[in-house]
């Protein structure tokens, strides 16, 4: 293995030895966790994405069908709150609620958020590469693997600051059309839904630098991620539809175990999927009356009282679903870490 | 040839400095496999604090390996290295904070300036944010690039690069200096610049240069010392003169001498033959070869004026007279024609 350096990352220079330029330089603590050169290379690329016209791109996107996502949303909840008496947590139905011809933010952001994720990652190193940065870069004192925690951290701290700024703004404009505020639990519900996408983000930026990492050039690297967001996001359901119904069929007259085991079968396939696993994730979230993600069946749900569950059992619900993502993303990120690790880095 | 080259590799791979016992570069044995392939084998190299050193050779020579393996951006096959005290291989950063490095095909961030650029490096090096700029401002400006210090990188001319990296590689203040092709891509006049420079940072702050090219004439006078790399081998070591004396008195010198008839044109082919003739009678001389009136003799030691004496003896005008030599532009020359047919 080529200098993979020292996670303690202790380079304390003997007195005697430092020559000139490292005087000023203080001895590293032992025992730190991340390489050396993480800060600084994260904040030279989160300043970059801020900057950088492709995330202003996609930000103007995601905003604009976002509030036009929040507006039909709006004038749906009031039309159905007029007639109905219970509107708990109706601020959360902002987030989820599909009005007549617009699908919902949440539906909206399952499938813009792989592109957030792409925009930012696909061309992380071999973009380095090919400008003949890299070569600088890894001369530089930081561990190697700083340039990758630096690159990924700044990409995911760019996407929380983006999609915590898009929730507060759909917030404002939820009290002003529905003249409600959040409640408590709302917001703690908003800020783990904000956690959720941040990870599955994460899930496509991890995709993107492992690409990055892969191929030489960032057209193929680009054209691969959106081949991977493509297949998830059109084709993956049309294929688990088609193997389903093929391995357990549940036709017209099947019987109540055919259907469940059609039924059962297809949700596990489902969540091979990220985006499935998100959905699933956020919809038990800003929807606290799901009270399951699987299927039920009338026995289990009789005589049980309509009630909402609280933030806690929704978590508990959720927790598969968000450890399965987070599996993913150190996942891509380890075999993208290996992989630039074992690489020699030539001009 | 062959046994030229060995004596001189012997020479070469044992040249350790008396006077000044400070090492500050050594590799012995270093060796680097890809597969089959062997990119550098069994290099012994030393470099004292304070001398240029030029690593030449053609490309694919093995020279940016050689490079990355002092760097530890590459673990070695085989054999140790030693920068500035350091182990690449065990302790890579530590050879980065007092190595520059000016990379082949360096680049740089076409979205920031010029001195952003400088001062990311900075950054990454610890160097507090004031003393960067302060340091930035002065290598831009002596590197020539103060004008352009603020204007994007991306709209930098390739040897305004080439500057740029100059200075990046030396913002860190180191006491190495490695460059990989530095002369590549800048015209004459920056060539002769760059040089001044780093003459000049031997000479003001001790700095040990080492710099690899496979233009041996661009460089050669400002090296101390030159190492001659073929094909992963080390093939020569030492000052450009004094391999140039060692090859001399290996005595296979060639001169050429170009011939015209009394009335300023081409001589007749009779008196041509008999020129030829004579020549091979003369003391020393081995072969001759003759192309119209161009006469090319390989001889044991100068016969240039015995030649000069033949020509006007047979009525003829020399009209040029030259030692070719086996100066060590020929003998690279020569390698590296091998390598190419190879």
């Amino acid at each position: 293995m080529p200098d993979i350096p020292d996670i303690n990352g202790s380079v304390a220079l003997e007195p005697g030895q430092s020559g000139p330029g490292v005087t000023e330089r203080a001895p590293r603590p032992r025992g730190r966790i991340l390489p050396v050169g993480v800060g600084r290379v994260a904040r030279k690329e989160f300043a970059d994405h801020l900057s950088g016209m492709r995330f202003g791109i996609l930000l103007v996107l995601i905003g604009v069908t976002t509030l036009a996502a929040v507006y039909a949303a709006s004038s749906a909840i009031r039309e159905a709150a007029s007639s109905s008496v219970n509107v708990d947590f109706a601020f959360l139905y902002l987030f989820t609620v599909s009005g007549e011809s617009l699908p919902s933010f949440t539906s909206f952001l399952t499938f813009l958020a792989p592109l957030l994720g792409i925009a930012l990652g696909f061309d992380a190193l071999n973009s380095e590469r090919s400008q003949g940065t890299l070569s600088r870069l890894v001369s530089q004192p930081i561990h190697r693997d700083s340039i990758l925690y630096g690159k990924f951290f700044a990409g995911l701290a760019v996407v929380g600051l983006a999609l915590a700024a898009l929730v507060v703004i759909v917030a404002g404009v939820g009290i002003v059309l529905l003249g409600t505020t959040p409640s408590g639990e709302e917001v703690w519900r908003l800020i783990v839904f904000i956690i959720v996408t941040v990870i599955y983000v994460g899930f496509w930026l991890a995709l993107a630098q492992l690409f990055s990492v892969l191929f030489k050039q960032a057209a193929t690297s680009a054209l691969a991620c959106i081949a991977v967001w493509l297949f998830f996001a059109v084709f993956a359901s049309l294929i688990v539809g088609l193997i389903v119904d093929s391995a357990a069929p549940a036709g017209e007259n099947a019987t109540p175990a055919e259907v469940l085991r059609h039924e059962e079968l297809s949700n596990d396939l489902n969540r091979v999927s990220p985006s499935t696993l998100y959905d699933e994730a956020t919809s038990a979230l800003l929807n606290p009356s799901v009270r399951s993600l699987g299927v039920l069946v009338y026995e289990q749900i009789d005589r049980a009282l309509v009630s909402p569950l609280s933030l806690g059992q929704s978590l508990v619900l959720i927790w598969p679903q968000v450890v399965a993502l987070l599996g993913c993303v150190i996942l891509f990120f380890t075999i993208g870490y290996v992989l630039f690790m074992r690489e020699e880095i030539r001009a | 040839m062959s046994d030229v080259v060995d004596t001189v590799l012997v020479a070469g791979g044992e040249v350790v400095p008396q006077s000044s016992p400070e090492i500050v570069i050594t590799a012995q044995g270093l060796t680097k496999r890809y597969g089959q392939f062997t990119a550098v084998d069994g290099l012994d190299l030393s470099i004292e604090r304070g001398e240029i050193f030029g690593l030449l050779g053609p490309n694919g020579a093995g020279k940016t390996t050689t490079i990355l393996m002092l760097l530890g951006l590459t673990e070695p096959t085989a054999g140790s290295v030693r920068v500035a005290g350091f182990d690449p291989v065990r302790d890579p950063l530590s050879v980065k904070t007092v190595v520059g490095y000016l990379p082949d095909n360096v680049g740089f961030y076409p979205n920031m300036t010029g001195k952003q650029n400088l001062l990311y490096t900075a950054s990454l090096n610890r160097i507090p944010r004031k003393e960067a700029e302060e340091r930035a401002d002065l290598l831009l400006q002596d590197v020539g690039l103060a004008e352009a210090a603020g204007k994007r990188a991306g709209k930098y001319s390739r040897g305004m690069r080439q500057r740029l990296a100059v200075a990046d590689a030396l913002i860190k203040r180191p006491s190495v200096l490695i460059l990989d092709e530095p002369t590549i891509g800048i015209d004459p006049e920056g060539v002769r610049e760059l040089l001044a420079m780093l003459a000049r940072l031997k000479q003001e702050e001790g700095m040990t240069i080492l710099l690899s090219s496979h233009l041996l004439h661009q460089v050669q006078e400002v090296c101390d010392r030159v190492g001659i790399f073929v094909g992963g081998h080390l093939i020569a070591a030492g000052p450009v003169a004094e391999l140039e004396r060692e090859l001399a008195r290996e005595g296979d010198l060639e001169f050429r001498v170009s011939v015209v008839g009394p009335d300023g044109r081409e001589a007749s082919d009779s008196l041509l033959e008999e020129l030829a003739r004579e020549m091979r009678t003369l003391d020393g001389v081995g072969e001759v070869s003759a192309v119209r009136g161009t006469f090319t003799v390989t001889a044991a030691h100068d016969v240039r004026t015995a030649m000069a004496q033949a020509v006007i003896g047979k009525g003829l005008l020399p009209i040029s007279l030259s030692q070719r030599g086996m100066s060590l532009d020929d003998i690279y020359d020569r390698y590296f024609r091998e390598e190419a047919n190879a």
